[in-house]
């Protein structure tokens, strides 16, 4: 217990106290009144300021503040660092990955008879393909991170075409459209995505997982892959790719989740 | 409320008595010291219900996945969490606006947490803060005299070293806590910050340990400051302390220091 009755330490430790400004205690009721005053309607602004978030109508399920929140968050986020890739990872890490949505995917489907319509941004049609031409563009393998917006990953080996690859195909006849989505041939379920992200080299129409052909559970014949969008994202079994000039509707962004869901 | 709000008639006349006074009164007459300077006041209270509300957005998100648990191997010994905890809390099914939630306040936690590093840094108040070369020593015999193993309490300046180190440890905790949430929430656009951690699941798990560790913290906290009675509390609201010094000795007795 030495250093506890050392006298210069003590007097060091006091000093740091009494540096601080001292008020006459009348002095300090009034403060103290001031400040209890301005607690209680401290509490009360945020008691209101919380109830007034709560009140405000919904847009796709959740306050218009908190929904203009998260378009700010995407816009601050495209500013900072739009282009940037995910890390690839080599074969040897990559897992199946697990099943975990099968909206629009529990139809029948015969393989054979598929085909992928293309629409134009005013509705037309441009093209009604099969897979032949999804694999006569230049593929590629992608081994990337996979991330579900419910919080667990997988490293998944995607093989198949790039989207920009695929849009080369139309650049000319759509022009400058900022939005493209993709329905399920039921239409039960769909995707948004803005053009910046579909073109970003690792957004990918898979064909494959590993070296396989897709099976059913994962979005057989042709679904979308991204390590850079959370899997909601990745639509399986495409139906429809359609050209938008408005922002096209998106199944998760109904319910209450981010539109972008970029990572 | 203790407080008395009757006896301030000498306020009453106009008179503003704001001027600082300096302490030459007689040393047996009581005053009021500052403890806590009004930013830290008022970025300590903002703190409080952003932290609640990240915690509790946080939750709504970690139902989604929850996969951590306390044991060894495959023996759970504790999983977080109960069905009860989610139900209680309404923490289940409510990924997406635990997300909206999280995402929009998270920039004021941010926000008040940078001002709060800034003025810290500023007015070297952190030198307050900072555990100094006894403080291992000292926090062991605050920790005895809490728990009324031992009777006398080491020296102290504004903080005891239990206090130090706590508070030390939450701004550690609450810098990698939003290092590590930013690694979760923009993996690619950051890369390689999520490296850091082992990658994203890796700040996944530190990001759920940080907030266990703010959570116990909070509970240690309110405890203390409970213990420590009302004049502490008030000081965290008014900023001063009513220090009593008795003439023999000269010795400052503040109306609870502690929490």
């Amino acid at each position: 217990m030495s250093e506890q009755s050392d006298p210069t330490r003590e007097q060091q430790l006091r000093a740091q106290l009494d540096d601080a400004p001292t008020i006459p205690v009348s002095e300090f009721r009034r403060r103290s009144r001031r400040s209890f005053l301005t607690g209680a309607a401290g509490l009360g602004v945020a008691y209101l300021g919380w109830n007034w978030l709560q009140d405000q109508p919904n847009v796709g399920g959740i306050p218009r503040p908190l929904r203009e929140t998260l378009e700010f968050n995407e816009t601050v986020w495209s500013n900072v660092s739009q282009a940037r890739s995910a890390p690839e990872h080599p074969v040897s890490k990559a897992t199946p990955i697990q099943v975990n949505g099968r909206i629009g995917i529990r139809n029948e489907i015969d393989l054979a008879a598929w085909t992928v319509r293309v629409e134009g941004p005013d509705g037309e049609l441009l093209d009604e393909l099969d897979l032949s031409t999804f694999e006569a563009l230049p593929q590629r393998d992608m081994i990337i991170e996979h991330k579900c917006i419910e919080g667990w990953s997988s490293i998944v080996h995607w093989g198949g075409a790039r989207f920009s690859d695929f849009h080369a195909r139309y650049a000319d006849r759509v022009g400058d459209v900022p939005y493209v989505g993709f329905e399920t041939p039921d239409g039960l379920y769909y995707v948004g995505w803005d053009m910046p992200s579909a073109m970003h080299p690792q957004t990918m129409l898979a064909l494959r997982q590993g070296t396989e052909p897709l099976d059913l559970d994962h979005g057989a014949p042709l679904r979308l892959a991204t390590p850079n969008k959370y899997g909601i994202k990745c639509l399986k079994r495409i139906g429809v790719i359609r050209y938008a000039r408005e922002r096209p509707a998106d199944y998760w962004a109904e319910r209450s989740y981010d539109w972008y869901a970029g990572l | 409320m203790s407080i008395d709000t009757t006896t301030d008639d000498a306020g009453t006349n106009g008179a503003s008595a704001e001027a600082v006074v300096t302490d030459e009164r007689p040393p047996s007459e009581p005053v009021a010291r500052l403890v806590h300077p009004r930013a830290i006041r008022w970025l300590h209270w903002i703190n409080f219900p952003l932290l609640i509300i990240m915690i509790w957005s946080g939750l709504r998100i970690y139902w989604a996945e929850d996969v951590y648990a306390l044991g060894i191997g495959s023996w759970q010994w504790f999983a977080f969490f109960p069905d009860a905890v989610y139900e209680t809390f309404g923490l289940d099914r409510r990924l997406a606006r635990g997300m909206a939630f999280h995402f929009a306040f998270g920039w004021l936690f941010v926000i008040n947490g940078a001002i709060y590093a800034a003025y810290l840094l500023a007015t070297k108040e952190w030198r307050h803060i900072l555990p100094d070369r006894h403080a291992a020593r000292e926090a062991k015999d605050v920790v005895l005299h809490d728990l009324h193993l031992k009777k006398e309490l080491p020296p102290q300046g504004k903080y005891n070293a239990a206090q130090r180190i706590s508070y030390t440890a939450v701004l550690v905790m609450a810098v990698i806590i939003v290092v590590s949430g930013f690694a979760i929430y923009k993996p690619t656009q950051l890369y390689p910050l999520p490296l850091l951690f082992g990658g994203y699941q890796g700040a996944r798990l530190v990001h759920f340990w940080m907030t266990i560790g703010l959570g116990l913290f909070f509970v240690i906290h309110v405890l203390q400051v409970i213990r420590s009675g009302w004049g502490n509390f008030r000081s965290m609201v008014t900023g001063y302390v009513i220090e009593r010094r008795t003439p023999a000795t000269d010795q400052p007795e503040s109306e609870g220091t502690a929490s």
